[in-house]
Parts: C-alpha cells; structure tokens; sequence
C-alpha cells in the first residue's frame, strides 16, 4: 500500500456524508427509461428501512404485484409494472423520488405513502403532473380535506375512522376523561384532533396532551405525565414502533394495573404480534381488515404470507391490493392510454366505477377522494383464547359506512359542491 | 401541593429518576465509545448496531436454546465481543496507519450492513422480551411508581461503569493500555503484546455495548433500529464529555439524561434535540469537552 498522505478535511467529509444520504435515491432511477405506451407503471413509494416496514414496506409491494397477479392485465392488451422506493419518513426524500418517478421514469400512480408528512408533499406533486395517488397506510384526513386533489384516493383508514371505532367504544364504556400521547406531526396531530371531538362530542373530556418527537424510543416521562394526569384514558396517537414502544412501557410502569386505559388510536397486527398477546390482551383497536375475517381474507392471507417471511398482511397492505386492483380496472375502462395521459381523468373513473374486491367488498370512492367500506372493531384475545400463530382478534362489532367516515360535508373538500 | 417552576414537585422527581435510566444507556455506550476511542484512536459508528446486536442475542438465546435473562448477560457481551475482535482483526487493524476518517466509515459501513441483515432476516416491528421473574414489580417511592427492572438499570449500570474506570484508571492492566497508546513501540519493547491488547480493548468495548444491549432488550421494543436511534445522541454526549476520557463519558452521560428528562416535562417537543444543543455551545466554549484534555 502506498504512503499516500491523508488529506480528508472536514468539508470533504460531510460532502460524502450528503452524497451517501441521496444513494437511496439512485436505485429508483435505474429502471428502464423506455416504457412502452401500453404500460402502467406503479411505483410502492414506502417505507421500507424504519418503523413502518412491517406494517407497509415491502408487504406493500407484494400487495401490489399481487393485484397486478390477480388482474391479469395481459389478455385486456396492456402491461402492468411495479417499481419500489424507501421514502425514509422523510418529505423531502418523498418529494424527490415521486418527481423522478413522474418526470422521468414514466411511472403513472403512486401508491401506499405511510407517514402522513409524506402524504400531503407528495400529494401536491401528483396534482401538478396530472398522476395518480392511492394512499393506503397514510392516514391524515386532511388528504380528503382542505388539501384534497382530483388525483387521489385515500383507500383503507384515516385519522377520522380510526376514532370513529375505538374513541367512540373507549368513551361509551365510561373512559370520558382522556390524555394523550401524540406524535409530532402531521398524523399525530391529525389524529389527535379528530380523537379529540369524538370525545367532546360523546361528554368526554380532555384533560391533557404531550407530544413526542418521531420517531421516539423512551415514552417513560410521557407515560409519567399521563399517569399523573388522571385521565381514565390515555390515547396514543401515534403507530407502529412508536406505538409498540409507548404499550411496552406502559405495561412496565403498571399504567393498566393502577386503572387506567389504554387506547391504541392506530393498531396493526404486526404490532399485535410485537408486543405479545401476554402484554396486548384486551386492547381495542380498529381495522378495515383482519386476515381471518372470512374466507376471501384467509385465501389471500394464505397467498400473502408466504411471500412475504410469515408476517400476516395488516389493513395497510390489504389496501394497497384493493387500490390497484380498482385503479387497474378504472385503467382498463377508460383505456390505457387516456389514463397515462390525465390522471384526474383515471380517478374520475375510479369514482365512477363501484368498487368490488375480495378484501374490502362492495363500495364507493367519493368525490373528495375518500374510498368507504365498513370498518371493525376487534379486541386482542388472551393468549389461551389463541388456538395458533397470528389468531389474535375477535370481532367486537362492525362499524357501518355511515359511521366509519367523516361525513362529505364535513370535511372542507374543494372538490365538494355544496 | 410544592411546585416548581409551575411543575409539581413530586412529577419532577419522577422525571429526575426517568432522566437517571435514560442516563444509564447513555453512559454505559459513551463509556464503550470512549474506550475504543481513548485507546485506539477508532471512532467506532459500529456501537449501535453491537447495542442491536447485544439485545438480539439475549432473544435468540431466549427463543432458540431456551437460555433466560441472567445468561444473557454474561453470554450476549462475550459473544458479541468476539464479533468484535474479529472485525477489529480482519478490518479495522489495517486502518491504523490512516487518518480515522477511514475508520469512521469503515464502522459505519459494518452498521449500514449489519442493521440491514437484521432488518431482512427479523423485520422492523421488533420481538418481544419479558423482564425477568426475579425483576418484575414495582416500588412506590411515593413520588412516584418505580419499576424494580429500571432500578435494577440504574444499579446495573453504575457498578460496570465504576468497575471499568477503576481497572483503566488504577490497575497495572489500565496503565499498560494507557501506557500502550501513547508509547506503543516501548511498551513492546518490554514484552507487551500490544496489538493483542488493542485487539482485546476493542472487543470489550464492543461487549460493553451488548451489555446495554442486553439490559434495553425487555425496556425497549427488539427491533434492528434501536441502536441506531440511540447512537448519534450517545456520540453527541460523547463529544460533550470529551473524547476519550473515561470519568467524563459516564457522568456526561447521566447527567444529559436528566436534562433530557427535564425537557421532556417542560418542552417535549424539544426533548429531542436539547442534547445536541448543549454540544454546539459546549463546543463553542470548550471545544475539547467537559472533561477532555486540550
């Protein structure tokens, strides 16, 4: 080896530090730039290396090649692709690969986007080049909202449906004091809000709220303060490692045994199977789909989990699946290349056609974008009530449309004619 | 009821003694960095993918061989710690001669890799891992509703911090190693083996790492990103303290973790970035750290 002196200086080092930072970004932009004019291109814009991974991640891009599987799009004459990229949780990241994708790869809709942040950055793209997004795992209710596009649909929960199920139970069973554990930004304070009327609206109240950076590890000092608050309830708004942390705790510091309750305000089954039925018994939690629901969810979970090491779809995935399927036949109906050229045109079909799917059943888009079905309120069994791996919900009750969603009027969608 | 600054007294004890536990991590992988760094000059990014590793291996010997917590203590450090003389051995030797840039993104590179390898093979979600038997419970100190495990956290972690200092600050051992880094040709020439010694300083920091590790495992979620979470606020403390000085590194460390805790009663939001506040002005002011000499 040469003697060569070292001169890397400061600046030299955090110039590799920002060129290892944008690398992610690579791997997207490699695909083949020549698309054919009868191909869809979708792109999973995920996250698929933090706290989301299992709950979307690459289940996501499974969900979604499975769709393309189950369509078969290659007898109606056209060809269908799936790209992938990690968006980190971070806007910015988002931002950039939907850009590239739209502006240089060809890629026609966007699908999944958990983090809400992400959500509305990239939603704002999509309307300006005229693409498609369906949103599965993002769950701000502002993306039906003041910020709502003709291009996009939000298929398989929000801020607003999530409450609808366990905020309204939570208060009903006489937990009418609550405080909450929120995650600093947009889904959290966005689901903390929606919770919020619930309560107020059903008598509750709300006596207190912190809100923890994202993503946290330590929730001891929050659980601290919701302790000393005495509200019979302690509302998490926040998800999946965020989550799982904060009941972990929780558990440890004897908030349930001292008499206070626990709301997981956004729960997915592989945070189920995280904590352990010994430490989740007894949690309410809302969902648009439990892999042992009826046989159409067990046939898919018995396609799905293999594919993807054993863990169980969430509701996450199970949209990303419905989504693509409906767009793909919204594509098929206006014809391939009416729907390349305007995406508001491909979800006005979308809204047009009824959906019909083996997961969510019978439903509709609306035209603020917000795709309805009924939602399901499970409690997490004990663990001898558990006959084997991932039999861990029963069905307390089914939520109708009606109350599952915010009510059109309500939500301040431009796109809604009053 | 006693307040203060409009916080009740009793909730500010309560936070006081969060702020020690979080403390505990912070100071037992500031001392495995500060170790590794005083010694050989390794800036070591690695230390939070061996954290991960540290509480993965108490699961495994849990789940696969059906060996408790207790085991895991002794077993995941020392196993854990020959990963890490290995790579000292195979990779990190060669990078001496060089600037420690090469050996910043040389560690860094391993923990990109090995949280990847963790992530594909368990997922993001985490496994659990109960606290064990012995340790389960709670105290009421009054103020508040102590967890005996947090305890045990606290007391766990100053006896091995104490026991570290002590055998590099006054045993014949620690003068040797000290001994070793600023002369090492001359502590050869009086039959030392110090590449053997280096190569085993190494691995002790890393098994230091695993320890904590092994005490996060039944607090935290199991899941391949705990250690990176953790690692740029244990480096933060770590430049706060001074690079290199053993003494500075642990009570940095318990100390941040108050300030930490406090934040989180009187600014949550800000709980995440006060520690790196205090380093850019303990940088302006003391660009050596706290504890470190100039």
């Amino acid at each position: 080896m040469s003697a060569k002196p070292t001169t890397v200086n400061r600046r030299t080092l955090l110039g590799t530090a920002a060129a290892a930072g944008t690398l992610p970004l690579i791997t997207p932009l490699r695909a083949p730039r020549a698309q054919a004019a009868n191909t869809i291109k979708i792109g999973v814009l995920s996250d698929l290396s933090s706290l989301y991974t299992d709950l979307a991640g690459q289940g996501s891009v499974l969900a979604a090649r499975m769709a393309v599987e189950d369509f078969n799009p290659g007898p109606k004459g056209f060809n269908v692709e799936i790209v992938a990229a990690d968006h980190q949780n971070r806007a910015d990241v988002g931002s950039t690969t939907a850009r590239a994708w739209y502006d240089r790869d060809g890629v026609d809709a966007i699908v999944d986007v958990p983090n809400s942040g992400v959500v509305l950055a990239v939603n704002q793209i999509t309307r300006e080049k005229n693409k498609v997004m369906i949103v599965s795992a993002g769950a701000t209710t502002d993306l039906t909202g003041p910020q709502c596009t003709p291009n996009s649909v939000h298929w398989t929960y929000d801020t607003f449906s999530q409450p609808a199920g366990t905020g309204r139970a939570m208060v009903a069973a006489g937990g009418d004091t609550w405080f909450f554990i929120t995650a600093d930004y947009a889904f959290g304070h966005s689901l903390e809000a929606n919770t919020e009327r619930f309560v107020i609206a059903s008598g509750g109240r709300v006596v207190g709220k912190v809100r923890h950076p994202f993503p946290g590890t330590d929730f001891s000092s929050f659980l601290l303060q919701a302790q000393g608050s005495r509200a019979k309830v302690i509302g998490l708004a926040n998800a999946g490692g965020d989550f799982i942390n904060a009941m972990k705790q929780a558990g440890e510091f004897g908030i349930v045994r001292r008499g206070q309750k626990l709301a997981g305000l956004l729960v997915f089954i592989t945070d189920v199977h995280s904590l352990g039925l010994e430490t989740a018994q007894g949690l309410t939690l809302t969902t648009a789909f439990y892999h042992d629901r009826n046989d159409e969810s067990r046939a898919f979970n018995e396609k799905f989990h293999p594919r993807n090491r054993g863990i169980r779809p969430t509701m996450a995935h199970a949209g990303v699946y419905g989504g693509v399927l409906h767009y793909l036949k919204a594509v098929e109906a206006l014809g391939v290349a009416a729907a390349k050229a305007d995406g508001a045109a491909a979800v006005a079909a979308m809204k047009r056609l009824p959906t019909n799917d083996p997961l969510f059943g019978q439903g509709e888009i609306r035209q603020d974008g917000r795709k309805t079905h009924p939602m399901y309120l499970y409690e997490v069994k004990a663990p001898n009530e558990s006959r084997g791996p991932w039999d861990y919900l029963k069905l307390v009750r089914e939520i109708p449309v009606a109350d599952a969603w915010r009510p059109l009027a309500d939500g301040n969608c431009p796109l809604v004619r009053t | 009821m006693d307040t203060i600054f409009g916080i009740p007294a009793v909730a500010l004890y309560g936070q006081l003694m969060l702020g020690l536990i979080n403390g505990s991590f912070y100071a037992l992988l500031s001392l495995g960095l500060a170790v590794i760094f005083g010694m050989m000059n390794v800036i070591n990014f690695t230390h939070g993918a061996q954290f991960m590793m540290g509480a993965f291996v108490a699961w495994m010997l849990l789940n696969w061989i059906g060996l408790g917590y207790w085991w895991a203590l002794i077993l995941a450090p020392l196993i854990v710690g020959a990963t890490g003389v290995l790579i000292e051995r195979l990779m990190i030797q060669r990078l001496y001669k060089l600037d420690h840039l090469y050996g910043l993104l040389l560690t860094f590179g391993l923990a990109l890799i090995i949280e990847g390898l963790f992530r594909n093979y368990f997922g993001s979600s985490g496994l659990p891992y109960r606290i064990p038997a012995e340790l389960q419970g709670a105290m009421d100190l009054g103020f508040m509703f102590l967890p005996n495990y947090r305890a045990w956290v606290i007391v766990a972690s100053i006896v091995v911090c104490f026991a570290t200092w002590y055998v590099i600050e006054r045993t014949k051992l620690g003068a040797y190693l000290r001994a070793a880094t600023e002369r090492p040709l001359l502590v050869q020439a009086f039959g030392v083996n110090v590449p053997r010694m280096i190569t085993l300083t190494y691995g002790f920091g890393v098994a230091l790492a695993a320890f904590a590790g092994v005490l996060a495992a039944p607090i935290y979620s199991v899941n391949p990103n705990m250690g990176s979470q953790l690692i740029i606020v244990v480096f933060a403390v770590v430049v706060i303290g001074g690079m290199g000085s053993i003494a500075g590194s642990v009570l940095t460390g318990f100390g941040l973790g108050i300030v930490e805790g406090l934040t989180r009663v009187f600014y949550p939001e800000g709980s995440a970035t006060v520690i790196f506040v205090i380093m850019a002005i303990v940088l302006l002011v003391r660009p050596a750290g706290l504890f470190g000499r100039a």
